[in-house]
Formats: C-alpha cells, sequence, structure tokens
C-alpha cells in the first residue's frame, strides 16, 4: 500500500499527491510534509548539502516507521520519497504524505512519520559552507525528542 | 566468504576516519557481540582508534537492523558502524 523511493532525483509533490488518491473515493484527507534544504546565511551560510545513506538498510528501515504509521492510525495509503546524493538550498529533500477517511489521522500521521524518518532511517547529512568548508551535520537533541513524543 | 568472516561496514565520519566504507574482517573467536567487534576494531590500526575514540555517539546495525553494543554478531553477519542518523 505504501509507496517507499529512495533516489537523487527530484520528485514532484502534486504528481505524488494525484498518484496517491487516483480511482480512490474513500480519502477523506492527505497529510503532506516536503523537507527542504535550508540555506542560511552569513559565514555559516550552506553552498550544498550532500545525503549519503546504507542502500541495503535505507528502504527497509523506512519500511518499518511506515509499518508503525499504519498500526497506530487508519491510513489508506501513504508515500515517503526520500533524496540523496548532493541537494543545493531550496531543493526539495523528503516527502511524506498520509492519506486516511478523515484530517487528524492524517495529519498525524504525517508528522508522525517525519519525526521517526528523522530518527530511524540511516540517512546522513554533510553541508559544505560558502567558504567551502565541509561538516556532517550532527544528530539534533530536539530530533529525538519529537520522536520520542510518539513512544 | 571465509567461514569466519564479517563485513564491516562504515558510514558518514566513521568512514572518513577508518579510511575505508567496508572491510571483510577474519572474527576472532571470542568476540560475540557489536561492543566486542567495535573495541577489538578499534585496536586494528591508529585510524579505527580515532574513529571508535567517541564510541559512545557510535550507532550500530547488524545485518541491517539496529544494534546495541549487546547484540550478537556471528561470521557471515554485515555490521555497519555510523553516527547518529541525521536524515529527513
Amino acid at each position: 500500500m505504501a509507496t517507499i523511493r529512495v533516489h537523487e532525483a527530484p520528485f514532484d509533490a502534486g504528481a505524488e499527491i494525484a498518484a496517491l488518491s487516483a480511482g480512490r473515493t474513500d480519502i477523506g484527507g492527505i497529510g503532506c510534509f516536503v523537507g527542504v534544504v535550508r540555506g542560511g546565511d552569513g559565514r555559516d551560510a550552506v553552498a550544498e548539502m550532500t545525503l549519503e545513506h546504507y542502500p541495503a538498510m535505507t528502504v527497509r528501515a523506512i519500511e518499518r516507521v511506515v509499518a508503525e504509521a499504519e498500526q497506530r492510525w487508519p491510513l489508506l495509503g501513504c508515500t515517503v520519497i526520500h533524496r540523496t546524493g548532493t541537494l543545493r538550498p531550496g531543493e526539495p529533500i523528503v516527502l511524506v504524505l498520509a492519506a486516511s477517511a478523515h484530517r487528524q489521522p492524517a495529519l498525524e500521521a504525517t508528522q508522525f512519520l517525519i519525526d521517526w524518518l528523522k530518527t530511524c532511517a540511516p540517512f546522513w547529512k554533510q553541508e559544505r559552507m560558502r567558504d567551502g568548508q565541509a561538516r556532517w551535520v550532527e544528530a539534533r537533541a530536539e530530533d529525538d525528542e519529537a520522536a520520542e513524543r510518539w513512544r | 566468504m571465509s567461514t569466519r568472516g564479517v563485513t564491516v561496514l562504515y558510514f558518514a565520519w566513521l568512514k572518513e576516519r577508518v579510511g575505508v566504507g567496508e572491510e571483510l574482517v577474519e572474527l576472532p573467536a571470542g568476540i560475540g557481540t557489536v561492543g566486542v567487534l567495535a573495541d577489538w576494531l578499534a585496536a586494528r590500526s591508529p585510524r579505527h582508534a580515532e574513529a571508535f575514540a567517541a564510541r559512545a555517539t557510535i550507532r550500530a546495525a547488524v545485518n541491517q537492523d539496529f544494534a546495541t553494543p549487546d547484540t550478537p554478531v556471528s561470521p557471515g553477519d554485515e555490521v555497519a558502524f555510523f553516527p547518529p542518523v541525521t536524515g529527513g
């Protein structure tokens, strides 16, 4: 039921929403989250971001998070697309869609999915600053706390 | 793969510090968990020692499942070491 993809190419959120709901009349709402590369400004401005991942594990890890969402909410469909490779500020990184008969499960499941993806899927971001310096993004305590809220 | 071979993978800054993303190691007798394997790997070279220095921040997976230091490791397994994930 769920669509899960991990690739370098851009995604079209509108087309994915259309695909999720095509030919169906049982869906009453679709939650949507699009994560975007944040550029910042000044000395800390990010020129580009590279996403590394663990290919043999990534889709399985996302499948587990989706399965957990399906246990918790009456979902009628779900799409998770995560990009890899080198992206520039303003480019979308991740798409999460969750469809349900009503808005509350759709919105809650969307938030759950992105919160857990951030702590349960094997991706690592490396930022390259405008001055050429590269640094691995450190995991943030707020992300762990956001994921923990759902436990 | 030899009978006691374990594939070890490194990601992100662990890969940079060790200098390779993947290595095949012969699992010595007595090394049966992720934590003991990490100790043994750390002693392989100065680069390994540097990579494993921040042990508390390193995460692991065995056969593509998240693992803890107590997770068993057996010959034929794929064991990955990496920093806390930062996707999304």
